[in-house]
């Protein structure tokens, strides 16, 4: 059924279509809409049979659905920014566990200074973690890959992350197709857990494994997410049977069949850059993008694949490996095996900061004329730099640079 | 389930893992002996019955009480119970009242008939002489082994001092008669007013494989006391023996009772009862040094029976006598001080302790005599194969108590010697303690009193001054036992295992450790309440 | 549930069993059948006073919930000893997540038990001091808020002991752990500082808290019976030596439980809706010197001069428990 809606409440929508048994969850922008769409479904009996839990912190509320998840439950949550941050030690816990919990992102940069607009510092800083990371490029995709989240989370017993893209696109109105309930049924059958605690058949969930298994423990749960490789196709394709729309997958391209040069992105930026892609396109560049939808486990063969015949290559990145560039990446280049391109990596959008069409296509313009430096970061505000950087030189302790730029700008 | 490699595991998986070889020192269960059955004369398992009794089994208590001793009823009121004074209880609160129960049980068995089968016969003939305490004891014994057994008795009445020496208001004789009759109706042959004067004739003639002597010590000591013609001066066993007639002894209005053992107690309390307005005690040493025990002097006290400590008698004149203060040396010895006084008395009734009639053995070769006892080898056999002797005729402590042991003891080995054997007690275990028990887990719980006849009765009659126990007073009394140095399944062990190292075998079956998870930690010998179980290095 | 009153003077009510009682009225770890919820073979040190108090209590659980009973477990020495790889201890379905999180884990179970529609499957969360009273107050204290349907269950030996002794909000004023050493003019922890997270659970207004030691069996059991009536947010406190971190004989742990009470330093007692209802009275005081003395974490009080200043204080703190919990029966000691 076709709605106007915010991207909030169509994930909350596809989240309770889920069936989901447990939801719990602690404020934070941007994910609280999706939160609060759920715990009002659940008060109001909406969605029956689901246990809404507001907890004191995000730490605990992951920890409620670990609990939630190995007695058996469906289990969802959903966090942003310094909260995926403070449940990081259940992150990793639930993916060790096995746990097949779906957790919405919100993605928000992290502090300080702190920050509640969107950029993907969050997710990628918990992209090692062991779950399986899904990117949405629009709302309709956001909602729609819950629905695939839940079954692969549960077919594989592992835990699935989905980034949303704070406030771009948890907050925007926009017209989606929610999907009825016995389509939902009908792709996601009941949760029938790989492992759980029942007083029938009692097991100790969680033992303390040592150095001489520990190593095989680790490498099982890479040669799962190996296995998601090839299910998120599978998965993908059978939701278009049911649903009637691509949605999901590991990759997806756009205008890349001959394309020298390929954009990719993670996420919602997408969207920006098809339109640059389109104009440049129209102006006869062999340009073309990719969105990774899958970047855990990372689509390696996929994106070898369609760079193999490119000869540049210009990642976008909402995130900033401090020290030493993009994070994006730096995971591209096991993709590039025996592959000769350049290669631009450019950090763009941190704390909200609006990557524009304008800006996209003067850079992909330099791009292809290849004079792009191999890390650029989109609109930075050189002159304040040039000024903080200078009154450090003069200065050595010149006070925090966010307020002396702030100062600058004649922003108190 | 398809449990995931490594981080789920199977329940109660870690018995792979056997702990036990992280032990330095094992625990082991041991069987100490109970101080109780350690003092006692008559080698009862004491905390054998009253771990019966503790379950309401009053009859089981019963049968394991008479395993050792068949006359509890009398026992229970007459025995000095040694065991009370070595009973652990005692540095707890109170030391359990095992008499009382002991007598309840008695009493509960008379009540209701309560009896054991005879053994099967051997064929063999045994000779009792004397039916006191001793002579009875070894009767039951040898009837449950299966020996015939013929007792002969030269009074009226069976019993020996335990009729003609303890006063009714101590032991009833409904009481006594109950026993007796039921050790008789095992199958013992008793031929009253039969005083065997030619032991080895008597055996002849009765062809008598063994004979077990208990005749007692019924023969007072004197004491020269010059004395008028017109005094009378009586001796406690004659007084005594005389309760026992239709004619009272006449002892007068004023009776002085020589003497500071029980025997002068029972005297002096018997001639109150029988009217005397006084009746006073003489002894030639403090109260202290008195042999009687303490409760007897009390009641005594109680009863209006007046002590003269530190006097002798020196002249019996008419009705009065001269008596002669003394005074302690130093050396804690009564020394005669000079000073004399006058007191009146219409009768002297000399209690200064009594000797054996060694005429019957005069015919008997062989027999060796100390200090007027009969000597007896460790298996209570005189110097003449086939005669052993007990009770107040050898050495020893002279109570009804150390008889029925003698008696039982003497059984035992006569009946190894008429099997060509020889008997040899099982091994003694060390004995349990206090310091060996952890008296945390008793709770608090008083020693029950006895029912005490009110002091005008006692005065005047020879009701039992005792009363007994109802069945409530004595389970709570039994279950005052702290089963000192043997298992009485609590569970405690069981329990206070950390690594359930202990099992549990079931109701009377005890508990064994598990060695291959005990750590050897000694919580279980720690917590033990009664000093069951001990500690041993481990050697492997 | 009503305490009921045992008579019986054979042994009291204070051994773990008695052959004398109805079998309804005997302890759980007195029943042949009981289910050693914490089976042999778990790595525990010898002697150890968490495993013990980890069987009592989970054990009388699975009786009062008809062995309906799943484990939350947080990080510490009962989840190490008890379930390395390839066993495991448990003979229930137990998880362990993370240090901090038991709480909140046995919340996420409850919750999944109630949306089943497995209201018989009763939940039970489990850690050390460390585990509840630092690391995992956070998720506990939010437990106990939401007033959750679950029974938490501390085991208290006062310090990190899996770590290798070190101080935590639960050790006591002047003992020594390895990062309060007896040195220095104030050697071991220091006075007035730490958490009573039995008044802090109160302080909730959760159903039913309780103290109780595993030198008090029955008292325990009692405990955990009557926590597993009720429904909501319930909290017990146990105090388990630990012979390692106390410096203590392996075999003198219940005795040292035993004399924690029995001085007032560890009083026990019942609270419902953060009040306290009951207290368990003292037996027979002792003074704290008795329980102090023979573990080696107090050792520097009994040196060659005796810390009598601290010693004083440690029973000026015993006193005021006493008084506060009347411990001790006015009526009987005058």
């Amino acid at each position: 059924m076709l709605k106007q809606t915010e991207g909030s409440h169509a994930i909350a929508e596809s989240v309770a279509l889920c069936r989901p048994e447990v939801i719990c969850a602690y404020p934070i922008t941007p994910q609280t809409h999706i939160v609060e769409g759920l715990g009002e479904m659940v008060k109001a009996g909406d969605l029956a049979n689901c246990e809404f839990i507001n907890v004191e912190s995000e730490f605990a509320a992951l920890s409620v659905a670990i609990g939630a998840s190995a007695a058996g439950a469906r289990t969802y949550t959903a966090t942003a920014s310094q909260g995926l941050l403070f449940m990081a030690e259940a992150v990793y816990n639930a993916a060790g566990l096995g746990l097949p919990i779906v957790m919405t992102i919100g993605n928000r940069a992290i502090g300080a200074p702190i920050n509640i607009w969107n950029d993907h510092t969050d997710s990628m800083s918990m992209r090692d973690a062991g779950w399986i990371q899904l990117y949405a490029e629009t709302n309709q995709e956001a909602a729609d890959l819950h629905i695939q989240a839940f079954r692969l989370a549960e077919e594989l017993s592992m835990p699935v992350m989905v980034c949303v893209d704070g406030f771009i696109l948890t907050h925007a109105y926009e017209r989606i197709d929610v999907p009825t309930q016995e389509q939902v049924d009908a792709y996601l059958p009941p949760f029938e857990p790989r492992q759980v605690l029942d007083t029938h058949e009692p097991v100790s969930i969680g033992a303390m494994v040592g150095p001489e298994a520990f190593m095989e423990v680790r490498y099982l749960a890479h040669h799962k997410q190996m296995r998601a490789l090839e299910l998120i196709p599978q998965l993908s394709a059978e939701f278009k049977q049911v649903f009637g729309r691509d949605s999901g997958g590991l990759i997806r391209t756009y205008r890349a069949e001959d394309a020298k040069t390929i954009v990719v992105a993670l996420g919602s930026v997408n969207g920006t850059i098809k339109d640059v892609i389109d104009e440049l396109r129209d102006e006869g560049y062999a340009i073309g993008a990719a969105s990774i939808v899958s970047f855990r486990p990372f689509p390696s063969d996929e994106l070898h694949e369609l760079l193999s015949h490119a000869k540049r290559l210009v990642v976008i990145e909402k995130s900033l490996a401090v020290g030493i560039g993009g994070i994006v990446s730096h995971n591209l280049r096991m993709a590039l095996s025996g592959i000769s391109l350049h290669a631009y990596t450019v950090v763009a959008g941190l704390g909200g900061r609006a990557i524009t069409k304008s800006s996209l296509r003067s850079l992909f313009e330099k791009a292809l004329r290849d004079e792009l430096e191999p890390l650029t970061f989109l609109d930075l505000n050189q002159a304040a730099i040039d000024r903080e950087l200078a009154r450090e030189q003069a200065q050595r302790r010149s006070g925090p640079s966010a307020e002396n730029i702030l100062r600058d700008l004649g922003i108190r | 389930m398809d449990k995931p490699f490594a981080i789920t595991l199977d329940p109660g998986s870690s018995l792979a893992n056997r702990t036990g070889s992280w032990r330095t020192v094992r625990p082991v269960y041991v069987d100490r002996l109970p101080p109780c059955n350690h003092a006692c004369p008559a080698g009862e398992n004491i905390q054998g019955w009253l771990f019966h009794a503790e379950s309401g089994d009053y009859e089981a208590a019963w049968h394991e009480l008479v395993k050792n001793n068949p006359m509890p009823a009398t026992m229970g009121r007459v025995c000095y119970h040694p065991c009370e004074s070595a009973c652990n209880r005692g540095q707890l609160d109170e030391s359990v009242s095992i008499h009382a129960v002991e007598r309840f049980l008695g009493d509960e068995a008379v009540k209701r008939g309560w009896t054991v089968a005879p053994g099967k016969e051997t064929g063999k003939r045994v000779l009792v002489v004397g039916s006191g305490p001793a002579g009875l004891s070894a009767a039951w014994h040898l009837r449950l082994a299966g020996h015939a057994v013929t007792i002969h008795e030269a009074n009226a009445q069976a019993g020996g001092m335990m009729r003609y020496g303890i006063p009714k208001y101590r032991l009833p004789r409904e009481v006594l008669d109950a026993e007796v009759q039921r050790i008789l109706d095992l199958g013992v042959a008793l031929k009253l007013d039969s005083r065997v004067d030619d032991l080895p004739a008597t055996m002849k003639a009765g062809k008598f494989d063994a004979c077990f002597l208990a005749v007692g010590a019924h023969i007072a000591k004197r004491a020269y006391i010059p004395a008028g013609d017109a005094n009378k001066i009586l001796d406690a066993v004659s007084v005594l023996r005389g309760m026992e007639k239709e004619e009272k002894p006449l002892l007068g209005r004023r009776v002085v009772v020589y003497g500071g053992g029980n025997t002068a107690i029972d005297v002096a309390r018997t001639a109150k009862r029988l009217g005397a307005e006084e009746s006073i005690i003489v002894y030639r040493r403090t109260r202290e040094k008195m042999p009687a025990h303490d409760f007897e002097v009390e009641e005594a006290l109680q009863e209006g029976v007046r002590m003269k400590w530190l006097t002798t008698v020196k002249e019996a004149g008419e009705a009065t006598l001269m008596v002669e203060k003394m005074a302690l040396d130093e050396s804690g010895f009564p020394q005669p001080t000079g000073e004399f006084e006058t007191i009146e008395a219409d009768s002297l009734v000399l209690a200064l302790g009594q000797d054996v009639d060694l005429g019957l053995l005069a015919a008997v070769p062989g027999l060796t005599f100390e200090n007027g006892s009969v000597q007896v080898d460790a298996g209570m056999m005189t110097g003449h194969a086939g005669i052993f002797a007990g009770g107040d005729m050898v050495a020893g402590e002279r109570t009804v108590t150390v008889a029925i042991g003698h008696g039982k003891k003497a059984a035992r080995h006569i009946d190894a010697w008429l099997r060509g054997e020889a008997y040899s007690p099982p091994p003694r275990h060390e004995v349990a303690t206090f310091d060996k028990l952890n008296t945390w887990y008793y709770l608090d719980a008083p020693k029950t009193v006895q029912p005490v006849l009110d002091i005008i009765r006692r005065q005047g009659t020879f009701e039992e001054v005792l009363g007994g126990l109802d069945e409530g007073n004595a389970l709570f009394e039994a279950r005052r036992c702290l089963s000192c140095g043997n298992c009485f399944e609590c569970d405690n062990c069981y329990g206070v295992c950390p690594d359930n190292a202990v099992i549990k075998l079931g109701p009377g079956k005890r508990f064994r450790f598990n060695y291959d998870y005990c750590k050897g930690c000694g919580i279980c010998v720690a917590e033990c309440p009664c000093g069951a179980i001990r500690t041993e290095p481990e050697t492997i | 549930m009503e305490m009921q009153q045992i008579k019986f003077y054979q042994t009291g009510t204070f051994t773990v069993g008695n052959r004398l009682l109805d079998e309804h009225q005997r302890s759980v770890q007195a029943n042949m059948q009981r289910t050693n919820s914490l089976n042999s073979g778990h790595r525990a040190c010898q002697g150890c006073g968490e495993a013990l108090g980890a069987r009592y209590a989970i054990d009388a659980a699975m009786r009062a919930a008809n062995n309906q009973v799943v484990a939350c477990n947080a990080t510490g020495c009962l989840e190490v000893f008890s379930t390395p790889y390839p066993e495991t201890s448990w003979q229930i379905p137990w998880i362990h997540s993370l240090f901090g999180n038991a709480a909140a884990v046995a919340t996420g179970v409850a919750a999944a038990m109630k949306v089943k529609g497995r209201k018989e499957v009763r939940v039970i969360a489990q850690g050390g001091d460390g585990g509840t009273t630092d690391i995992g107050f956070g998720c506990l204290s939010g437990m106990f808020e939401r007033n959750d349907d679950v029974l938490y269950i501390c085991y208290d030996n006062e310090a990190y002991m899996n770590t290798g002794v070190q101080r935590s909000s639960a050790t006591p004023a002047a003992a020594r752990t390895a990062t309060t050493p007896a040195v220095g003019a104030a050697p071991g922890n220091a006075f007035g500082q730490g958490k009573n997270l039995p008044e802090i659970a109160m302080a909730h207004g959760i159903p039913y808290v309780a103290t109780a030691s595993v030198a008090y069996l029955r008292d325990l059991e009692d405990k955990v019976s009557r926590a597993m009536t009720a429904r909501g947010a319930r909290y017990i406190h146990i105090l388990v030596p630990c012979p390692l971190g106390w410096g203590a004989a392996p075999h003198d742990t219940i005795k040292l439980a035993r004399l924690a009470v029995e001085t007032g330093l560890f009083p026990l007692f019942e609270a419902e809706h953060g009040e306290v209802v009951r207290s368990t009275p003292i037996r027979r005081r002792v003074p704290v010197e008795e329980y102090l003395r023979p573990q080696k974490r107090f050792a520097h009080l009994f040196g060659k001069t005796e810390a009598v200043d601290t010693i004083a204080r440690i029973q000026a703190m015993a006193d005021r428990n006493i008084r506060k919990y009347r411990l001790v029966d006015e009526r009987r000691h005058g």
